[in-house]
């Protein structure tokens, strides 16, 4: 804690006021009254809102369709994580050797995060486009299998966790990079000595070693792949086909403004609110105990 | 941005490497394989990562003919300049782009300017409510815009902002990433700093302009480049607050020109907008990216 230097009766407030009526405008005030929505319905002209409690939240977790939606952002989620931290970790550990021009592949690789996610979905929405796009008609000459993902779910999902991982691919293999290089090589060779493998080598002292930057980059890709995807399946599948790609932030958006269902909207906000409160409650657990610094 | 964490930067002593930018240049004294390999791996890491833009960059240039072709022509050809003006005047890529530029300008010093102010009073001051004010700020860390859309825009919509700058940049403010940023900042600043301005006989507002803004510009052009790049890119909240098609912001104004199943195919010309509208924060990321690398770590912490 810092020693406080400066005395004045009201300059203080004036410096918090602009962020203090920020946030209570458009943090707090919106925050409390998506509980209060999710209380109510619109009636049916959408003139006035009714009361009913718990009415929306029964509902929710009645729909099928909801829970459809909690599997495949989780599902969504998951993936790009994990796949995209496991390839990212693999080819760093591979390429990890003292070598020249480490910043010019930095560069390199950093740009793509530069990319908005639904630009990124246009561009891979064409590299997949069933009729012109390159990566059907390479398959095409292994299998006859449609890779149509106007037609199928599976398809869809995949188009968007393939854009998803390849905007993120890149600063995670660099994060990565860096991270192997400043372990010390004394470690790793006194490791050696005592007759360890490579792979007994990375699991023992490597991984671990590594926590804090998996850790750093879990964080990161699972915001991004939650909240900030919105824009990729709006600009590309529409959360389609059927709902294969609706996940829980486009369903919200979708009932709130399409729907005009406000309560029904909130009501998936205050359990999207829970959702990330316990997932940061798990998170400072999980790096109390595991994390090695 | 982040949900909330634990990863400070001496922690991530790996990425505070990265931030640095040092080139290793020392060559393998052995000659074994390590250094061939890794070379190769990066190399291909960085052909897959640029093919897709390649591809798009190159459907831009082609003719309606060539786009539907088969086998897909994977050299760029003549017709750049007229698609690029295609999606121009389509799309009124000018206005688009100019919204863009407004918001992410926007977004970003408005950001930082509140934040610099608030993390000031916070850590050189001690005022009744001190507490309160810093437990308000930094719990909307934990919930991101998205979880409170339809109420957001009801709070908007009562304030007449809809469809407006204001209310396309002034809301997307409410985070604590940039107060947090500089109030760690200002702790690793010593004291005796402060104390010798005020015998100088400078006041706070002179200590802010003079001493604490010149030391933090790393840090400030860290800020930049996050925020530059979220307010450019972001989708949900334009989506929302624009009626009219003059308010809407790049990003969400090319959809009109991605062709729909009963539509022409003509991906040359969304192709061309994609490529206008992503070159602008790739552009800050690469020219600024010493700084990139160091506002990722901080504001996630």
């Amino acid at each position: 804690m810092k020693r406080t230097v400066f005395r004045n009766r009201w300059l203080p407030y004036a410096l918090v006021a602009p962020q203090l009526v920020v946030t209570i405008v458009f943090f707090f005030w919106p925050a409390f009254d998506s509980l209060r929505l999710s209380l109510y319905r619109a009636s049916p002209f959408g003139d006035r809102l009714i009361f009913i409690g718990s009415g929306n939240f029964a509902r929710l977790l009645g729909d099928p369709a909801y829970f459809r939606s909690v599997a495949t952002s989780f599902a969504f989620s998951l993936v790009v994580t994990f796949v995209g931290l496991a390839l990212a970790l693999l080819l760093a550990s591979l390429a990890n050797a003292r070598i020249r021009g480490l910043a010019v592949y930095r560069t390199l690789l950093l740009w793509p995060y530069g990319i908005a996610p639904a630009v990124a979905g246009v561009i891979w929405l064409f590299v997949f486009h069933p009729s012109f796009g390159v990566l059907p008609y390479v398959l095409s000459f292994v299998t006859a299998y449609q890779f149509n993902w106007f037609l199928k779910g599976w398809v869809a999902l995949t188009l968007i966790v393939v854009a998803a991982i390849w905007k993120q691919f890149g600063y995670n293999l660099a994060f990565y990079l860096a991270g192997l290089q400043a372990i010390p090589g004394s470690v790793l060779e006194a490791a050696s000595v005592d007759g360890a493998d490579p792979i007994r080598k990375f699991f023992a002292i490597t991984f671990p070693l590594l926590s804090p930057v998996t850790f750093f980059l879990f964080t990161l890709n699972m915001t991004f792949s939650f909240f900030d995807t919105f824009g990729l399946v709006h600009a590309v599948t529409q959360g389609g086909p059927g709902d294969a790609t609706s996940i829980l932030v486009y369903r919200a958006w979708k009932d709130g403004f399409d729907g005009l269902q406000l309560g029904y909207s909130a009501a998936q906000s205050v359990i999207l609110m829970l959702l990330v409160v316990a997932l940061t409650a798990v998170q400072f657990r999980y790096a109390e105990k595991k994390v090695t610094y | 941005m982040a949900i909330g964490g634990h990863v400070t930067g001496a922690e991530v002593v790996a990425s505070a490497d990265l931030a640095r930018g040092v080139p290793v240049t020392r060559a393998p004294r052995v000659t074994d394989w390590r250094g061939p390999i890794a070379h190769a791996i990066l190399i291909a890491s960085v052909v897959v990562l640029a093919f897709p833009l390649y591809y798009a960059f190159v459907i831009s240039t082609q003719t309606l003919s060539e786009v539907t072709s088969l086998p897909p022509k994977l050299v760029p050809s003549t017709h750049m300049l007229e698609n690029y003006a295609d999606a121009w005047t389509r799309a009124k890529m000018g206005r688009l782009l100019l919204n863009s530029a407004i918001v992410a300008l926007a977004v970003a010093f408005g950001k930082i300017v509140i934040s610099l102010l608030s993390a000031f009073a916070i850590v050189y001051f001690n005022f009744r409510g001190k507490q309160i004010v810093f437990w308000m700020i930094f719990i909307t860390l934990m919930l991101p815009v998205p979880v409170r859309i339809v109420s957001t825009y009801q709070v908007v919509s009562v304030l007449g902002w809809v469809d407006t700058y204001w209310g396309l940049t002034v809301p997307l403010m409410a985070s604590a990433t940039g107060t947090f940023l500089f109030r760690q900042y200002y702790q690793t600043i010593p004291d005796s700093l402060a104390e010798a301005a005020q015998l100088d006989g400078a006041g706070p507002l002179r200590f802010l302009w003079s001493i604490l803004l010149p030391l933090s510009t790393a840090n400030i052009a860290a800020l930049f480049v996050i925020l530059f790049v979220y307010g450019w890119n972001d989708y949900l909240w334009p989506l929302m607050v624009t009626n009219s098609p003059e308010m809407r912001t790049a990003v969400i104004g090319i959809d009109s020109l991605i062709p729909r199943t009963s539509q022409l195919p003509e991906w040359n010309v969304a192709m061309a907008a994609a490529m206008m509208v992503l070159l602008p924060p790739v552009a800050v990321i690469v020219l600024m990216q010493r700084w990139f690398v160091k506002g990722l770590i901080e504001s996630e912490k």
